[in-house]
């Protein structure tokens, strides 16, 4: 496929001149047992349509039936975003055409939504707190999974034909949508990749999605118009659609703002339309322009009677909810005894849950931090990825700081079976042993090291000799080539005094 | 006058995606357009306190719980597909992206 290179205005250029305006649609999938209007299971990765009922396929005469605990789930996510819960809402037919969706409509909310109303505060990397208004909440289903076959590039456009898997169809989702936000300027990408975070964060919390972007668990449409500074009407917007993954959001924002600039510097217009993000260029392509496809003509759903609530119900749901995030991370701050703003970088790293479970899982909170904010990170920027994609787990530092406590690597070592374990080599485990790391204790190797190092530097022995024990660095670099990189250093050091008649 | 158009009518075509003639569209105007206004006695008969009636039973929260019930096999599943690759359904490449 052709692409066209699209025209861009450097991103400090453009927000000098314009205000970027906002808004998100994200997609959450529950994690309950069954789909939204049928007992088919809910689960990832099964062989295509093996979990689909008449309902999921649409057959003729079939009726759906609402899975209270979906109900349950959306009034939560509405509860925890603070938002107004319905005291009545009903579902609607949203009608189009296309075989992801095989009763050519999808059963979602139209102009009653279950929640509505309410916000969620996001924390900037500047530590200041932005507070997203959140429009709506509704209930609605998956639709069916397509693969386009056949063409050069996998994507629809040129396919010869697509294959169908009905497994997604039903699956319940909720749709979070925002009301229009202003005022980000700059940090518009920030914020972008922070609001979404900050939803995988409640919906995680609360326990009703994997949340698991990669999966497309979480998948976020984002809306960018600009504005003229000053102006005060909105610029027109596009909608960038499925961005899935945090920093994919950020890029996402980013290359909208730009493209916007160059278009409307240009005195052209913006269409009005959706975007394709695509991945490997951090580029969008244009979709198809919003127009009659959009006449969706809703109607409510005559096969489902309305969701009904009651005070007792939604405070039964509020007691269920966790502790709110800003909370939540004040406390793990005190339990974990860190700065102001080493907490803020671990936040700003999207690490906490990582960190959390590591702890949980037997490291002091320093250890995890090291490894966390140190190597990984490190990893993940050269390999161009989020923390969460590298494949390491809390086992994995749990594991690697074990043989480092038991003496079996050293720290450098460490490191590099980290990145074996990124690359896919094994646990922490299986590389020291696979790629035989263990550092060298054996005190009979190492003493030859040793003995050799001190051959070679009588002027260093003398120094260590008369006293100055710091001297013992300079045998080190010898003593640790010789083995590979893989000597104790404490151990070195003690068998050199040791050797020298010296109390350590 | 209809309160139906014969270029709504040739829009809802369009959306549902089905072929008419011009005579065809002709037809359906008046057809639709009497049915439209047939329906819109209704609005007569109910005042504007009266909330819309989406079903015709006044009933509310019919809930089924999240437990997992039969399902079809694949090869039930796609017993009436016109063409399928192994355990999914094959069709035509529709260009849309969406």
């Amino acid at each position: 496929m052709a692409m066209h290179q699209e025209e861009l205005v450097d991103f400090d250029v453009a927000l000098e001149k314009y205000d970027p305006v906002l808004g998100f649609e994200v997609h959450v999938e529950l994690n309950t047992k069954t789909k939204m209007f049928s007992s088919a299971p809910n689960v990832f990765g099964d062989v295509p349509n093996t979990n689909v009922t008449p309902v999921c396929l649409g057959l003729p005469g079939v009726l759906p039936v609402v899975n209270k605990t979906a109900v349950e789930y959306a009034i939560m996510i509405g509860l925890a975003l603070n938002c107004k819960i319905a005291e009545r809402c009903g579902f609607a037919r949203k009608n189009y055409f296309y075989p992801d969706t095989p009763k050519n409509f999808q059963t979602s909310q139209y102009d009653d939504p279950i929640a509505y109303d309410g916000w969620i505060d996001i924390e900037l990397s500047d530590g200041e707190v932005f507070r997203v208004e959140i429009e709506r909440a509704h209930m609605e289903e998956d639709a069916g999974k397509l693969t386009h076959m056949g063409g050069s590039t996998g994507r629809i456009q040129g396919a010869d034909y697509s294959l169908v898997d009905y497994n997604r169809s039903g699956v319940p989702l909720v749709e979070i949508v925002t009301k229009t936000i202003e005022g980000a300027g700059k940090r518009a990408p920030e914020l972008a990749k922070a609001y979404v975070a900050a939803i995988r964060e409640i919906v995680k919390a609360l326990d009703v999605s994997d949340a698991k972007m990669e999966r497309g668990n979480v998948r976020c449409d984002a809306n960018v118009s600009l504005m003229l500074k000053g102006a005060e009407k909105f610029g027109t917007r596009t909608e960038t659609k499925n961005v899935n993954s945090l920093r994919a959001v950020e890029h996402a924002v980013r290359f909208e703002i730009e493209r916007h600039a160059a278009v409307l510097n240009s005195g052209e217009a913006i269409v009005q339309e959706t975007r394709h993000w695509h991945e490997d260029t951090r580029t969008t392509t244009s979709g198809r322009p919003k127009s009659d496809a959009d006449d969706y003509r809703y109607f409510p759903e005559p096969d489902l009677v309305p969701v009904v609530t009651t005070v007792e119900w939604i405070e039964e749901l509020r007691s269920r909810l966790p502790e709110p995030p800003a909370e939540r991370r004040k406390r793990l701050q005190a339990d974990w005894g860190y700065s102001d703003a080493e907490f803020r970088d671990v936040v700003n790293a999207g690490v906490t849950e990582q960190i959390e479970e590591t702890i949980a899982a037997g490291t002091t909170a320093a250890v995890a931090r090291k490894w966390w904010m140190g190597e990984i990170a490190r990893l993940a920027k050269n390999a161009d990825k989020d923390v969460a994609d590298l494949g390491v787990t809390s086992a994995t530092i749990v594991e690697l700081n074990s043989l480092i406590e038991s003496k079996k690597i050293n720290d450098k070592i460490a490191r590099q079976v980290l990145e074996f374990v990124v690359a896919g080599e094994g646990t922490p485990s299986e590389v020291v042993e696979k790629r035989s790391l263990a550092v060298v204790n054996d005190d009979s190797a190492l003493g030859a090291a040793i003995d050799a190092a001190m051959e070679a530097m009588p002027d260093v022995v003398a120094k260590v000799k008369g006293g100055k024990l710091q001297a013992i660095g300079a045998l080190m670099g010898p003593v640790m080539k010789a083995t590979r990189g893989q000597a104790d250093a404490g151990r070195v050091r003690e068998l050199v005094l040791q050797k020298l008649g010296i109390e350590g | 006058m209809s309160a139906i158009s014969r270029e709504d009518v040739a829009h809802l075509a369009q959306l549902a995606h089905i072929e008419m003639s011009d005579a065809e569209l002709d037809k359906m105007t008046g057809e639709l357009g009497v049915i439209v206004e047939s329906i819109a006695s209704v609005s007569e008969a109910a005042s504007a306190d009266v909330p819309a009636t989406t079903h015709p039973i006044a009933l509310s929260n019919v809930f089924r719980e999240d437990v997992v019930g039969p399902t079809l096999t694949a090869e039930e599943a796609l017993m009436n597909a016109p063409d399928s690759v192994d355990t999914r359904f094959k069709v035509p490449a529709i260009l849309d992206g969406e």
